[in-house]
């Protein structure tokens, strides 16, 4: 579903921050273009919607959409979350831009948590909401320190986390927000997508861009980057798999959510990309209860 | 049966009215005017000003009817209208020692000149509720002083500058002063920047780290030198105009600690200082942020930094409520992508360990 550009709301600028602001923010995203993976500070504003929601990758997204823009919002993957309905209609309310549901029409798409199945291209640029931008947060609280760590690339700490891992469990028990190498310098941390889509970072033709709000960080991914997942050679990556096709389209390579159908252990996993489903369906591929849901 | 969370739009829609409706309360009874709110509810207009970092009662009082009296909400909507008004300078530094006085209290002389002022204050009521206030009732009237309001005032921490017995602080007009609210805070973070952190901070989180300070955590012997509240001009000084010109007055609360001294071989012995300020009257912030901006200052005068309250990238990292308040309550957003790839992970593992346990049953 594609809902055509309008007239953005006046008493506001173009998709709300001021010039100066955009510029600002434009000029830390091309220093974090120019050194994949490194956290560049920004002079992060006060959004009207609150800090942990999104407000890094809404001001990223405010400033590079132009008026021939088409936006997609996703959160958890589906276009219609309630998060990701607010924030496309705070763009399509300031900005007036188009706005759509379908990966392959969106010039810039927004994300929280996942990265669309249907792959990227040249031409769009993918925003990604980040509520912590620092890898090593949970090993060294310190700011302080963990820049010096990333001066020195200084990631022995991360692999020894993994390690202790394995150790301990018999596997890298690492789920989502899984560490990466960006161009073979910078830890990076993904943001909270399952390591599923860790591999879709890797040298993706789409501009990724992340942005971090509250804690006023902007960092990026260059097109046709090296994103490599952190591992050992004996305990190489790997990603979540289902023994279960998607109940709507029968897909068995997307990434799938479980549903709880009842009190009594019913559930059925259906895929979270609610767009990659839609199409999918449209094009007559149906899971076990898709012909059902299609009547 | 697959019931997704469809129509998500239209849920918030609704919500939202349900919530306009729902602020309203009973229609039978009048609603509250933001004139009301600023005169009657002049603390928490106070508060919402000086955390919102923007002087105006009246979109205070508007931000607090919205926010239905939640006033970290209150601030919130501030500081989001505020950071879309385009600014055009910074003023004059404003005069403390030029307050026009409503209040002023030292604690540490029992008189000085100007002498002790007690102003508007709850310190020596009982906490009584007062039920002539549940029909209201019209107050009698406050004494008038006859003493002139010209009378100087001077700064404690002034009369103790003329000793030498207190630390001195001469603004350095050459350097400039950050803003936190243009570029992101840098540590470590100097006196300037900490301090605006501080004013801004939410007051409960500053309070009970002030308080700590006095329990041992980073003690540092606080007298409340002097704590005045007034009214102040603002200046500001047009590049065309090369003069400064008067924008108006600000009512402001300040609050100067005078500290445990600190000498050393090449110094002899002095008071140190932490100071707060607010827009309006916070009296309770104010001495807490002296508190904790002392605490701070650690660091600087060589103490050892032990205790929360000097540590200053746990102290400034979580002293903004509205940073805090968005992010915990992002919590409330759907998360089950990643809870996916958790119950994944942890089916695998619990497999794995079945797995063994079966086989070493079977040896």
């Amino acid at each position: 579903m594609t809902e055509p550009a309008q007239q953005p709301l006046t008493g506001y600028n173009f998709a709300y921050l001021d010039e100066q602001t955009k510029r600002m923010i434009r000029r830390s995203i091309l220093k974090a273009v120019a050194i994949p993976g490194h956290q560049i500070p920004f002079g992060s504003r006060e959004m009207p919607l609150p800090y942990g929601w999104g407000t890094g990758g809404i001001q990223v997204t405010a400033s590079i959409i132009g008026k021939d823009d088409t936006l997609k919002v996703i959160d958890q993957g589906a276009d219609d979350t309630t998060n990701a309905v607010s924030i496309r209609k705070f763009f399509a309310a300031t900005a007036g831009v188009a706005t759509t549901e379908r990966t392959t029409e969106a010039t810039i798409v927004q994300t929280r948590h996942r990265i669309p199945e249907t792959p990227l291209t040249e031409n769009q640029i993918i925003v990604y909401q980040v509520p912590i931008p620092e890898p090593l947060r949970w090993l060294e609280p310190r700011e302080v320190e963990t820049r010096k760590m990333h001066a020195l690339a200084e990631y022995g700490p991360m692999h020894v986390q993994l390690y202790e891992q394995i150790a301990k469990y018999g596997r890298i028990a690492a789920s989502y927000d899984y560490p990466v190498v960006v161009n073979g310098r910078y830890l990076m941390r993904p943001s909270p997508i399952p390591k599923f889509d860790n591999p879709k970072m890797d040298n993706n033709p789409a501009l990724q861009l992340f942005g971090a709000g509250r804690e006023k960080r902007i960092y990026a991914v260059p097109p046709y980057t090296s994103v490599k997942s952190l591992d050992f050679e004996d305990y190489p990556f790997s990603v979540e798999s289902w023994e279960h096709c998607c109940a709507l389209c029968g897909s068995t390579d997307s990434y799938l959510d479980e549903i709880i159908t009842d009190d009594r252990g019913g559930k059925m996993f259906v895929c979270s990309d609610t767009d990659y489903c839609t199409q999918r369906q449209e094009n007559g591929h149906f899971g076990p209860l898709g012909s059902e849901a299609a009547e | 049966m697959y019931v997704a969370v469809k129509g998500g739009e239209k849920a918030i829609d609704n919500a939202h009215r349900l919530l306009a409706e729902e602020r309203r309360g009973d229609p039978e009874s009048p609603e509250v005017s933001l004139k009301q709110i600023d005169q009657q509810l002049s603390h928490s207009v106070d508060r919402v000003m000086t955390e919102g970092a923007l002087y105006d009662r009246e979109l205070a009082a508007l931000a607090i009817k919205q926010a239905r009296g939640d006033l970290v909400e209150a601030i919130f909507l501030l500081r989001a209208y505020r950071t879309t008004l385009s600014r055009f300078g910074a003023s004059e530094p404003i005069d403390t020692a030029k307050l026009l006085i409503r209040r002023r209290i030292s604690a540490t002389y029992k008189d000085l000149p100007g002498g002790q002022v007690l102003g508007p204050t709850f310190d020596y009521t009982h906490r009584l509720l007062d039920f002539s206030l549940v029909d209201g009732t019209e107050p009698e009237a406050a004494a008038e002083s006859d003493g002139d309001p010209d009378t100087p005032m001077p700064r404690v921490v002034d009369l103790l500058n003329q000793e030498g017995l207190i630390e001195s602080e001469d603004a350095d007009d050459d350097t400039p002063v950050g803003d936190v609210t243009r570029e992101a805070m840098t540590l470590p973070a100097d006196r300037d920047v900490r301090l605006q952190m501080l004013a801004r901070g939410d007051e409960g989180f500053v309070l009970s780290l002030g308080y700590s300070t006095q329990r041992g955590y980073g003690r540092n012997h606080p007298f409340a030198g002097e704590i005045r509240l007034g009214e102040v001009e603002v200046d500001f000084t047009p590049p065309e105009l090369g003069f400064p010109v008067t924008l108006g007055e600000i009512t402001v609360t300040e609050c100067q600690m005078v500290n445990q001294f600190a000498g050393s071989a090449t110094e002899p012995p002095q008071f140190t200082r932490g100071y707060g300020i607010s827009f309006g009257h916070c009296e309770r912030k104010t001495m807490a942020m002296a508190n904790v901006d002392r605490a701070l200052r650690a660091r600087d005068l060589g103490e050892d930094v032990s205790a929360p309250a000097q540590d200053e990238e746990f102290v400034l990292y979580h002293v903004d409520n509205v940073e805090a308040s968005g992010f915990v309550q992002h919590l409330k957003l759907p998360h089950y992508v990643d809870f996916q790839s958790e119950l994944d992970t942890v089916r695998r593992l619990r497999a794995d360990a079945q797995a063994r346990q079966a086989g070493v049953a079977a040896e």
